[in-house]
């Protein structure tokens, strides 16, 4: 089976180079059956490496330790989910779901990319061809994950404990779904420059791409976020540590390109900043994965460090980065420019965004990059963390969500800034009321907090006002509105929702931050701590068995306002044999959108323990807001506009319905 | 306005703009980005008091002491020098002796240096990277030690 795996892969990358030679030369000659080599080739590799994936997962299920990654990354002990999730919980194998992704989406273009111009078709699938070949080639040379051993061993070293958890099978999946996700646009925009054109079918496809991508994208940041938070033991929820950032430069990008692409396909403007924005959002991705997978950085996610590994991936990232953006220097003047439009219009507002977060996420790629950089010139050793992003992302972030209602407000082409405002003044009532109320009646609440809690009412109020006044509230019968209100594109409900979840994770961070409680302390059992009205009291520790590993469970009762118990949180101290390695499982207790969370320290000689408690208020909505972005993007999808594979003959009378919003 | 100087007046609003935000980056990462240093360096360094840097080495045998509640004290030894270090809250699950730890904070009036973070690598197989370059440099790095 594990052969299978590694001949199928080993295939796969052969047919990656069919892939991206033969449709190439076929859409070049105007070859009509060279061209067509291309869709059945995508999908046999798309079906090749998936075998492949399968064969080592099932390496990882069966604890075949004559497979050097299987050793190296599990244990028969483990629990069946960690022993199927480890398969990706190491530079091997998540290297080859990162290709098994690619490999999905390029075969999803393949099949349902039969409305696209021949030679578009051909050449986005030539280019996921070359994305393709590039990492099989990077996975057999350097990081092949059916090594044998032999002898075998009889036992294995045992996955990283902290990645024994229920995130490893949501977090890189997600994450991978976005980041490759982003493939496609750039292989759209690649081939875009390849032909010298762009046209309608350009934008149709784009944009759900954009969408896809971004959704996963969210998801898994978000998820990366709340994992970091329960398992670490700090009690943070980002730590601007660069592997953070490299998942959240192709965020800030795609969210770019998410508005960008808007008013390129109803508007047809701003076609080269899209087609620019698009290689800029996967060169971004690619950028991660050479930071995550070279071992430059010191992070949990380098999973090892190789130096050749580190120089092959750096390779790639020329290859594209540099290919594309030369064929952009190229080929961009030949693209017709678009449409004209006044700057105060929703174009206008658009290219704010694009402007505020193409600048943010430039300065989080200084952040990140200016230690690498600092150290391969002259040696010196710095680091980039909080105070530095406070400073410079923080000051982009405020006026950009600020101006965020305003934009699904205006008009196309010439908007009206003061019919705008006077639809949000309930909005803007509502915001001053919130920061009025958090100012003066919530103790401890600094000026920076009130215009926080103030400016995330402003993002929700604003996102529920746009959905009022296209359903025509106030001038109508609630009748007739709510009928209007399900009449509404989904796009519309999409946009909504998504600055809704952008209001909701503000709302959390401001909550967390600058309402937030927290102690470090030690308590002897039977010892009571009182934390913002919450009193617990510590009922000693308790040494426990798991299937590999032993833990001492510290228990600590919830305290009732009668003085009785009112529910229970345990943290533990995890000690993994195998590893020699001890992890901190902390406890947490929801109570409403806040959080009570506990980490357990060290015993000391006298029975007491160090104990770090925090009080979170709104912490949930944090990743709740996330998860209400990702809805806002799944609804955007569901607009019939959007379907790909939706009849070219329908596209007038929706755009001519979607114009007058 | 023509169509030109309209685009040309666009575009020069996004150059300030942009001009602005790498003056801000660059202020900050003046102020703001904080250095690495092992116990050796500090003493060609001037390090005020005050100043945030991050200070990288082996936690010293022998030299761990909990004290009063929830604080610790150690010493950060790079096998030349070594600086004492108080931290009060929970260390790292990899914390022990003659393992290597990243810490950051700043030097007391006291010359013990306060840290507010105590960083060791997740996993026992590797040490920090500034830490095995700095050991390694000074030549006191020993391979088994990593493995």
């Amino acid at each position: 089976m594990v052969e299978t795996g590694h001949f199928a892969l080993v295939l796969a990358f052969a047919l990656s180079l069919v892939q991206m030679l033969v449709p190439l030369v076929g859409a070049r000659t105007g070859n009509q059956r060279l061209m067509a080599v291309g869709g059945p080739v995508t999908v046999t590799g798309f079906a090749l490496t998936a075998l492949s994936f399968a064969a080592l997962a099932s390496a990882y299920a069966g604890s075949d330790f004559s497979v050097a990654s299987v050793w190296e990354n599990s244990h028969s002990l483990q629990p069946m989910i960690y022993k199927i999730t480890g398969t990706w919980g190491n530079h091997e194998g998540s290297m080859l779901l990162w290709v098994l992704i690619l490999t999905f989406f390029g075969a999803l273009v393949a099949v349902f990319g039969n409305n696209l111009p021949a030679t578009l078709k051909a050449n986005v699938l030539a280019v996921q061809g070359m994305i393709g070949a590039a990492f099989f080639l990077f996975i057999l040379a350097t990081s092949n994950p059916f090594i044998r051993l032999n002898p075998a061993p009889i036992e294995g070293r045992d996955l990283n404990p902290i990645l024994q958890d229920l995130g490893l099978a949501i977090h890189p999946p997600m994450l991978y779904l976005g980041y490759v996700g982003f493939s496609i646009c750039f292989s759209f925009s690649v081939a875009a420059l390849i032909e010298g054109r762009i046209d309608a079918s350009w934008a149709r496809w784009v944009r759900p791409w954009t969408l896809v991508a971004w959704m996963f994208l969210t998801g898994g940041i978000a998820m990366g976020s709340y994992w970091a938070y329960y398992e670490l033991g700090w009690g943070g929820f980002w730590f601007w540590d660069p592997v953070e950032n490299a998942s959240f430069m192709p965020w800030l990008a795609g969210t770019a390109l998410l508005h960008s692409a808007i008013v390129m396909e109803k508007r047809s403007a701003l076609k080269i900043w899209t087609l620019l924005l698009a290689i800029l959002t996967f060169s971004l991705s690619l950028l991660g994965t050479f930071l995550v997978r070279s071992g430059v950085l010191t992070s949990v996610h380098a999973f090892a460090t190789d130096p050749a590994r580190g120089v092959f991936i750096l390779c790639i990232l020329t290859l594209f980065i540099g290919g594309s953006l030369t064929l952009f220097a190229l080929r961009a003047s030949q693209l017709t420019a678009g449409g004209l439009f006044h700057p105060i219009s929703r174009e206008g507002a658009l290219v704010l965004n694009n402007l505020f977060l193409t600048t943010a996420t430039a300065t989080v790629l200084v952040g990140t990059l200016y230690p690498l950089a600092l150290e391969a010139l002259t040696g010196g050793k710095i680091s980039v963390g909080a105070p530095f992003f406070d400073l410079t992302f923080g000051p982009l972030m405020l006026p950009l969500l600020a101006i965020v209602p305003f934009g699904p407000l205006l008009a196309w082409k010439r908007g009206d800034v003061v019919a705008a405002s006077q639809r949000l003044m309930a909005a803007f009532a509502l915001a001053i009321a919130a920061m009025l109320v958090t100012g003066l009646f919530i103790n401890g609440a600094s000026v920076f907090a009130a215009l926080g809690v103030g400016l995330a009412v402003w993002l929700v109020a604003g996102a529920l006002t746009d959905l009022a006044v296209k359903s025509g509230a106030g001038s109508v019968t609630p009748a007739v509105m709510l009928r209007r209100l399900a009449g509404l594109p989904r796009s519309v409900f999409g946009t909504a929702l998504a600055h809704l979840g952008l209001g909701l994770t503000l709302l959390g961070i401001v909550g967390t931050l600058c309402f937030g409680t927290e102690k470090i302390l030690t308590l002897r059992p039977g010892e009571t701590v009182e934390l913002s009205g919450h009193t617990l009291r510590f009922e000693g520790l308790t040494p426990q068995k798991g299937p590999n590993f032993t833990e001492d469970r510290g228990r600590f009762l919830l305290m009732g306002a009668g003085g009785n118990p009112d529910g229970e949180i345990t943290s533990a101290k995890r000690f993994y044999p195998v590893r020699q390695t001890v992890t901190t499982e902390s406890g947490i207790r929801t109570l409403g959108l806040s959080q009570l969370y506990l980490s357990l320290g060290d015993e000391n000689k006298d029975g007491s323990v160090v104990v770090r408690l925090w009080w979170k208020p709104l912490v949930t909505l944090i990743w709740g807001g996330g998860l209400v972005m990702m809805a806002g993007a799944a609804m955007s999808l569901l607009d019939r506009r959007l379907r790909v594979g939706a009849p070219a003959k329908r596209r007038k009378p929706a755009a001519a319905l979607a114009n007058p919003t | 306005m023509t169509r030109k100087q309209k685009r040309m007046s666009v575009i020069l609003a996004g150059l300030a703009f942009l001009g602005a935000a790498a003056g801000l980056t660059f202020y900050a990462l003046g102020q703001k980005a904080s250095y690495f240093y092992m116990p050796a360096d500090l003493a060609t360094a001037s390090v005020p008091p005050g100043q945030r840097i991050r200070l990288g080495g082996l936690v010293e045998k022998g030299t761990i002491v909990r004290g009063q509640g929830a604080t610790v004290a150690f010493s950060v030894t790079d096998k030349q020098k070594s600086v004492k270090v108080t931290y009060t809250g929970i260390l790292p699950d990899l914390f022990r002796e003659e393992q290597g730890v990243i810490t950051e904070g700043a030097f007391g009036p006291d010359g013990v240096f306060v840290a507010d973070s105590v960083l060791a690598k997740h996993d026992e197989r590797y040490m920090p990277k500034e830490v095995a370059d700095g050991l390694k440099a000074k030549g006191v790095w020993q391979e088994s030690k990593s493995q």
